[in-house]
């Protein structure tokens, strides 16, 4: 009987690796990445996944030739022993020095994902003349997405600026930044192309920013519970070229200033 | 029972319980192993109740608004049958809900520790019996709480198990029972650590010393600890959002924000000192519902692989250092949560590290089996199907450590893989293996081994399989949470391998069916056993099956640790802890020395 279950715990290693080996085939993987950075983050977890993925095959394979091998039906001599200090600290350093590794590896592209901001000016320090004025801004509420651009003053928050439901254009190869926002509860901005995720925080005005570097349209997906409605928050980011986007962004504001009482009533403008 | 010297406590305790009628021997007993097994029998019931809420969802994510057949009719009749977008939020939130704070939690501690503490370091009951009595009945307020929230107008609690305000400001009703109910939660489980700790230091039987004791102790010793120290915390949090939602505090909502077009509140708040707060606590709790199962395991591999246990005291050491650990890794759960980006790194420092004791104690269970005598019973494939396991579910934890990585698949189906597969498939397998180890002595009949084994033959490969697969869709960035996925073009090949996931999901439950016949077939016609079926070391097995009040019909004396199997100074493969050496001094050995 030990042969049996040995064998039903090698199903472990084998099947998951299959798992993850034939994923890909069928397309179930990570989702194309069309930005600068997101191949940092892709890296990563292809390295973390190698590194984990000899540790789970030794130590399964470990486990089942030990019910294999040592199968009290065999009669062996059992070895008895209260275990060795030697052991001990070999697989107590070997595992630390590997997760400190690791610690200090990724340090890197946490920082350039959340901490270098790009809107510091060149002097590094924000809230400055010459900081980069936000792309546009992103207000989360239940259940859309708001987007508001500076209008061709490049100021956000006067007469000119431009409002847009779910319907993100932005200019491809220009890095981005975007005033994340929430109007009411907890979302969380989700571009899974772009390896792009951080929740949206009532109170709070958030930096986001990337780079794409191929035109297309991908999914904005809501990440953070908000209510019944969540599974339907849905936007869409479209990369585009300058000149297109500049073309949109006027047409756009002409639409807008032409309904723009319609737009009031609704409260749209603040 | 003003006194408090431990003796006088017992005495007292001793005369009265012969007195007892029905109701103060089997309803509100102070007798540890009574309360032991009313919390055996009700987080039993909650888990079919969890589990059948985990099928709603898997049904939702699988088939997206399709009638339920047979019960949709008559569940959900407004809705012609299908999941409403609201019910399917209380199904995840309650299923959740369910499962950690009725089910592992209360497991583990109320039913094991209860059941076992007292018997294992050789005492004759709790410390405080009648706390440990109140801790059971602490729960039924809770259970009534939950339970009544689903017929509330509005029905039962809908943000999530981890209730991030604002939105759990403003649904009404369900989410204020749940914030009572885990109050009372709370309440039992700090009388169950305050009793756990004072039986463990207190109350040992003479030679017990602290490294002579069980892991199982160990592990409820130390989670006892991380209960009394974390659960203040969730508990004021707990009250802070109540008061939020009912008098308007604000501690959690910022200047400004106003409840459904209210009037604004007062505001001055932030909805971040919730997470910080909630995860100070709940990420201790995630070792509170695993530190125990890690204890059960070690005592049954030895056991059963007639093998000392391999590095106890780098073991005990170990759960000491997850426990130091799990106080200073809660940003984890936050790292795209809008906190400072470079408190998220010192977090991801901290929680690199706490994954080394889970791989320490890994290694020393895969040291006990190797070069053992493994006798493959229906609780060792339990058991080591818990170390299996744990490896998957600690090796993904590395993952959602790395911070760039999180960031991609936080919240999404890869979490799910994780923390099942350390609650789950470790914690609850661990769980089924306690509960056929220590049948025997619960009830003094043995479990059907060949139905244990088919139990565990399909548990195992249906969790794998409902399980595992979700790493996949965590790859892909699939969210948790969503009630219809499929309309985003990223996800929307994902269905046919969510199918799957639901057929496997509903044959593990399903296959609990043999599991529960065998539990209550075996209570009244299952083989007699006696003291020691399986030739374990442990006091307990030294005991009666099933053990009187006052559990040992001697005083034990302890001479040795409990993993003596193949001593050579024994002539049979185990030496029990309290058999005598030979020519051993007449006189008992002094009391534990700590
Ligand atoms: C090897 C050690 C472990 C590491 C490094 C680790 C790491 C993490 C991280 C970083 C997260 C947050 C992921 C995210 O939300 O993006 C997480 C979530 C979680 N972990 Fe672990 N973990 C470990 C072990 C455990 C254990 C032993 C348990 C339980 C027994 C556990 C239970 C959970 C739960 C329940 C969640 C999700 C909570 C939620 O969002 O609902 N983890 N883990
Ligand atoms: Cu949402
Ligand atoms: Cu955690």
């Amino acid at each position: 009987m030990g042969k049996f279950w040995a064998l039903v715990f090698l199903l472990v290693p084998v099947l998951g690796v299959a798992c993850f080996v034939f994923a890909p085939v069928y397309q179930h993987w990570l989702p194309i990445d069309v930005s600068q950075e997101g191949h940092t983050i892709d890296h990563l977890f292809y390295f973390i996944l190698w590194l984990t993925g000899v540790v789970f095959v030794g130590t399964e394979i470990a486990l089942f030739w030990f019910m294999l091998r040592y199968d009290g039906a065999a009669n062996r001599k059992v070895n008895y022993t209260h275990g060795s200090h030697s052991l001990e600290i070999i697989w107590t350093i070997i595992p630390a020095a590997t997760l400190l590794f690791i610690a200090i590896y990724q340090m890197n592209a946490w920082a350039d994902s959340k901490i270098r901001n790009p809107a510091a000016g060149p002097d590094g320090i924000l809230g400055t003349a010459d900081d980069m004025p936000p792309t546009v801004e992103v207000t989360a509420r239940q259940f859309e997405w708001r987007l508001r651009y500076p209008g061709k003053n490049g100021i956000l928050g006067d007469q000119d600026d431009v409002h847009v439901v779910n319907d993100l254009r932005l200019p491809v190869q220009e890095e981005i930044l975007v005033d994340l926002k929430s109007a009411d509860v907890l979302h969380s901005f989700f571009l899974p192309n772009l390896r792009v995720k951080q929740d949206a925080v009532p109170g709070m005005k958030i930096p986001v920013w990337f780079r794409a570097t191929e035109k297309g349209s991908f999914d904005i997906v809501c990440a953070e519970l908000c209510g019944w409605g969540h599974y339907k928050m849905k936007g869409r980011v479209t990369f585009v070229s300058r000149g297109e986007f500049d073309e949109w962004l006027d047409e756009k504001y002409r639409e807008q200033t032409a309904t723009v009482d319609s737009q009031v009533a609704q409260g749209d403008v603040e | 029972m003003s006194s408090i010297t431990v003796g006088h406590a017992h005495d007292d305790h001793a005369a009265h319980a012969h007195a007892g009628g029905f109701l103060s021997t089997y309803v509100f007993s102070k007798d540890h192993k009574i309360i032991g097994l009313q919390f055996l029998f009700s987080t039993l019931i909650w888990f079919l109740i969890g589990g059948l809420l985990a099928l709603g969802i898997r049904w939702q994510v699988a088939w997206p608004w399709a009638e339920m057949p047979v019960i949709g009719k008559m569940l959900f009749a407004n809705e012609g049958g299908q999941i409403s977008p609201e019910f399917y939020t209380i199904l995840f939130t309650m299923h959740a809900t369910v499962m950690i704070f009725f089910v592992i939690i209360p497991i583990l501690a109320g039913a094991f520790g209860n059941y076992l503490i007292p018997l294992m370091i050789g005492a004759d009951d709790m410390a405080f019996p009648t706390i440990n009595m109140l801790s059971y009945w602490f729960m039924w307020p809770a259970f009534i709480a939950i339970g009544s929230s689903f017929f509330v107008e509005g029905g039962a609690a809908k943000s999530g198990w981890t209730s991030y305000p604002p939105l759990s400001l403003t649904d009404w009703n369900g989410q204020t029972l749940w914030l009572i109910g885990l109050t009372l939660v709370g309440v039992s489980s700090m009388m169950g650590s305050v009793n756990y700790m004072t039986t463990i230091i207190q109350m040992r039987a003479p030679g017990m010393t602290m490294f002579r004791l069980p892991m199982t102790i160990w592990g409820m010793f130390i989670t006892a600890i991380l209960q009394a120290f974390a659960l203040p915390v969730l508990t004021a949090a707990g009250f802070m959002q109540l008061t939020d939602r009912m008098f308007g505090t604000g501690f959690f909502i910022p200047e400004g924000w106003s409840v459904n077009n209210a009037a604004a509140a007062s505001g001055g708040g932030q909805p971040l000192l919730w997470q910080h707060l909630f995860w100070f606590y709940s990420h201790p709790a995630v070792y509170i519902m695993i530190l125990p199962a890690m204890g059960m395991v070690s005592d049954i591999i030895a056991c059963f692989s007639r093998k000392p246990l391999f590095g106890y005291k780098p073991m005990v050491y170990s759960i000491a250092g997850i426990a130091g650990l799990g106080f200073i890794v809660w940003g984890h759960h936050m790292f795209v949560s809008g906190m400072n980006p470079a408190l998220g790194m010192t977090f991801m420092v901290s929680t690199m590290m706490i994954a080394l004791p889970s791989a320490i104690k890994t290694f020393n269970w895969l040291g006990t089996v190797w070069g053992g005598h493994i006798q493959f019973t229906t609780p060792m494939l339990f058991a080591l199907s818990f170390v299996a396991m744990f490896i998957i579910g600690g090796l993904s934890g590395i993952f959602m450590a790395a911070t760039p990585v999180d960031i991609f698949i936080h919240d999404t189906y890869f979490i799910v893989a994780h923390f099942h597969y350390v609650l789950f498939a470790g914690t609850a397998m661990g769980v089924f293996g306690a509960i056929y180890f220590w049948f025997p002595k619960m009830f003094g009949r043995m479990m059907n081994e060949t139905a244990g084994k088919i139990h565990f033959f399909f548990t195992f490969l249906f969790l794998n399989g409902t399980f595992f697969t979700m790493h996949i869709l965590g790859v892909v960035g699939f969210p948790r949470r969503l009630a219809d996925p499929y309309h985003y073009q990223t996800f929307h090949h994902l269905q046919p391998l969510n199918e799957f996931i639901t057929y496997c999901a509903i044959g593990m439950v399903a296959v609990q069916v043999i599991f529960a016949a065998n539990f209550i077939l075996s209570m009244f016609l299952g083989p007699k056993a006696g003291r020691n079926p399986w030739h374990a070391n442990g006091l307990e097995w030294q005991a009666p099956s099933p053990p009187g009040h006052g559990n040992f019909d001697f005083q034990p004396v302890i001479y040795r640790g409990p993993y003596e199997y193949n001593s050579p100074e024994s002539s049979k493969d185990y030496y029990p802890q309290n058999e005598p050496p030979p020519g051993a001094h007449p006189e008992p050995p002094s009391p534990p020395i700590y």
